[in-house]
């Protein structure tokens, strides 16, 4: 039969996956995985380098090209910068084949299925600067109590405010907690325009459960979502949903928060700091303020932080000199000039004091990184946060408390299967 | 002679399917090569989980099975009467500038799907040309791939029922209560079925179209002198003739369906509610995303032995037609 002998294309996926690992493999089928000794490996040798990345644009493209040269000047080392256009499936197909890239951006997610598998080179504690690193960068690249990589950047939620709206709707100062926070929405909302917009996923919405004294994960690793402090938190983003004073980009056919705000179809917006480029690419003529998240109803200060590390793989062939790149990459000086050529905020705090220099209207997003709680990051848990943020769309027909119990039971299965 | 072509079948067809089906059975975790010696057999452990433990991998691929059942039922039929109604169309001898129309209806077929993904997303978009039409004869348009409710859900609320029957809320099969599995496609779904209506007919048409041309006119002529109007020409005469061609549509059409991974992969990602996942979308998120290999493969292999036994199905049903029209001529 000729369709039986069509996989599916995911099948197709798969197979090719494993067919470049049998190709790859040095040793051919059947052969272990060449894990060199850490120890032995961590003199650098001649042998060039990759960096893999996922670039928001030509800027950053540009920006760490720039690093490999001033890198290779200095060592001698070569190294090959590799753009990926998806960066998650070009690393693991890397990983499947024995041949990852020696140095690759690394999210907070897929970093905890790495650690898990123990695949990563643990170097991070023996940077210069390790010290200097933000407290809640350090744990979102921590497994099992282990500082394993280094964080290459932060970024932090905060209050986008339209000023043009602000002053039409005759408002003060910004909102410091949720019920002004309500009223200004409702001032703010006019029939093309809705008060508020948040993004309709746990990474937009998490905070809010935070400011009212919950949190996601206790500190024992379990889940601990469906607490009446959370249910309490999203009830109130339900009122203000139904009662239209905000929105979910969706309702405003927009792709994600950001946009609706830049087409001033929301005068208020929760995001991190990457929609600096958005606005300055796309939505040039937005004039806008950052502000510090508003305080939950007993004066809780919170928000989410998010973060990539520079992954190494403990088979690297030249694991010394990848070693050298990063101590290379996480410089203040280099974290600056990154900063400089496509608005990431530095991860060390070194760094830091220095960004807030230069960028005295970003300052806030430094600010907030002393109360900045990471993003949920379960290792194994893609799937059961991807039906936690798909519940939470539902949140304006849904009741709250369903959609913490059922994101519980599936996360914490989760936990459970890796204990 | 043959040496080399059994080579090229062993190195990239046997090999890949073997090592899938390896995957599928042991805890791979996309390190290295799965046959390293570190990787071992789990049994049927990724099978059971997705398919008899209760939990969220069951319950997603019940979903997914659910959506993409019902996206063939709809895209199946419809897109074979459509092609099958342009080829007879464009085959017409009077009808003038027929290669305008052929090209014209196979254009969508050559068009990237990233191009025609992105522009339906603004077409459905709530905002969009199809919301205006609706707004435009006085109705008001759903917000399309944001409305995870399904068709005949609406359908029976409609009729009044809006309360799932206990008997259909209380038991279900892999995860998913009956009165899930009745919901019908999402209206986000319906978006994508149309698109791939749209975007298939054209092909299928080609498929149809030197068939027809393939059709003796004597025939036809004979069928005119026995009094034979246009609709029993139809029926009688050409219908049965096309038979060949209506298999291959069908079987294309029905794998095609059954592995529907890129529109979801570029418009929905599986949202609103899972309601666009599809079981090839599933496991290249398994895979990709949750690093799970073996579950992943093991998803592929379901939708691999349901693509086989619709086949089957589908070649017994047609030959049993077959049969009793041969008898009634």
């Amino acid at each position: 039969m000729k369709g039986s002998r069509r996989l599916t294309a995911a099948a197709i996926a798969v197979s090719v996956v494993a067919l470049t690992a049998a190709c790859s493999s040095s040793g051919g089928f059947g052969s272990p995985s060449s894990t060199g000794s850490a120890a032995a490996a961590t003199k650098p040798n001649s042998k060039p380098l990759t960096l893999m990345f996922g670039s928001s644009g030509p800027a950053e493209t540009k920006a760490v090209d720039a690093a490999a040269a001033a890198f290779t000047k200095k060592s001698g080392i070569k190294v090959q910068v590799i753009p990926a256009s998806d960066l998650q499936q070009q690393v693991a197909q890397g990983f499947a084949g024995n041949q990852p890239p020696d140095v690759f951006y690394l999210d907070t997610l897929t970093f905890q299925n790495y650690a898990k598998d123990g695949v990563l080179d643990p170097y991070a504690p023996t940077l210069p600067n390790a010290s200097n690193f933000s407290p809640d960068l350090r744990d979102s690249f921590s497994y099992k109590g282990k500082f394993i990589c280094a964080p290459k950047d932060a970024s932090t939620l905060a209050l986008y405010i339209n000023t043009k709206d602000w002053q039409q709707a005759g408002l003060g100062a910004p909102p410091a907690n949720w019920s002004q926070l309500e009223a200004d929405a409702k001032k703010l909302t006019t029939a093309g325009r809705t008060g508020l917009v948040i993004d309709q996923n746990e990474a937009g919405i998490d905070e809010f459960l935070y400011q009212n004294g919950g949190t996601v994960q206790n500190s024992a690793g379990n889940v601990a979502l469906d607490s009446p402090q959370n249910v309490q938190a999203l009830t109130f983003l339900k009122s203000m949903l139904t009662s239209g004073i905000m929105k979910f980009p969706s309702q405003l056919n927009a792709g994600f928060s950001g946009q609706a705000f830049g087409e001033n179809k929301a005068a208020m917006d929760v995001i991190g700091n990457w929609e600096n480029g958005t606005l300055q690419t796309d939505y040039p003529n937005v004039k806008f303020k950052v502000v510090p998240l508003p305080a939950g109803p007993t004066g809780i200060h919170a928000t989410l932080s998010f973060t990539n590390c520079w992954g190494v793989p403990k088979q690297s062939q030249n694991l010394g000199g990848a070693l050298e790149f990063v101590k290379f990459l996480t410089t203040p000086q280099q974290e600056m000039t990154f900063a400089k050529a496509f608005g990431v905020i530095p991860s060390l705090e070194a760094a830091q004091a220095q960004y807030v220099q230069a960028y005295p209207q970003y300052a806030v997003f430094v600010q907030e990184l002393k109360y900045a709680h990471p993003d949920i990051a379960i290792a194994g848990a893609t799937q059961a946060e991807d039906a936690y943020n798909s519940a939470l769309e539902q949140l304006a027909s849904t009741s709250p408390a369903t959609i913490l119990k059922t994101a519980q039971q599936n996360l914490q299965a989760v936990v459970n299967s890796d204990k | 002679m043959t040496a080399p072509v059994i080579v090229l079948l062993l190195v990239f067809l046997v090999a890949p399917i073997v090592m899938a089906a390896w995957v599928s059975l042991s805890n791979w975790n996309g390190i290295g090569s799965p046959f390293a010696s570190d990787v071992s057999s789990v049994g049927l452990k990724n099978y059971q989980a997705l398919l008899t433990d209760p939990g969220l991998p069951q319950q997603q691929l019940g979903e997914s099975l659910r959506n993409n059942l019902y996206y063939v039922i709809f895209v199946v039929p419809v897109q074979t009467a459509l092609a099958l109604g342009l080829a007879l169309a464009v085959s017409r001898k009077r009808l003038s500038g027929r290669g305008f129309f052929r090209t014209a209806y196979y254009f969508p077929s050559i068009t990237s799907s990233v191009a025609v993904s992105v522009i339906f997303l603004y077409i459905f978009g709530s905002t969009g040309v199809v919301n205006a039409i609706i707004s435009s004869l006085g109705a008001h348009g759903p917000n399309w791939f944001d409305d995870p409710s399904g068709v005949l859900q609406l359908l029976y609320s409609g009729l009044g029922v809006t309360q799932a029957p206990a008997a259909l809320a209380n038991h279900g099969f892999l995860g998913l209560p009956w009165w899930q599995w009745l919901a019908g496609p999402s209206v986000a779904m319906i978006a994508l079925i149309v698109l791939a209506i749209w975007t298939t007919s054209g092909t299928f048409m080609l498929i149809f179209l030197p068939a027809i041309y393939a059709i003796p006119a004597e025939l036809e002529e004979a069928a005119i002198m026995d009094g034979a109007n246009t609709w029993q020409r139809f029926w009688r005469v050409t219908f049965p003739m096309l038979k060949p061609a209506l298999f291959l549509v069908l079987t294309l059409g029905l794998i095609g369906t059954w592995q529907v991974f890129d529109q979801v992969y570029l418009i929905s990602q599986g949202n609103p509610a899972g309601t666009t996942l599809t079981p090839a979308y599933l496991s290249y998120l398994t895979s990709f995303g949750n690093q799970q290999w073996g579950q992943g493969a093991a998803i592929a292999f379901i939708l691999f032995a349901i693509i086989v036994v619709f086949t089957v199905l589908q070649r017994l049903v047609l030959k049993d037609r077959g049969a009793t029209a041969g008898d009634r001529a």
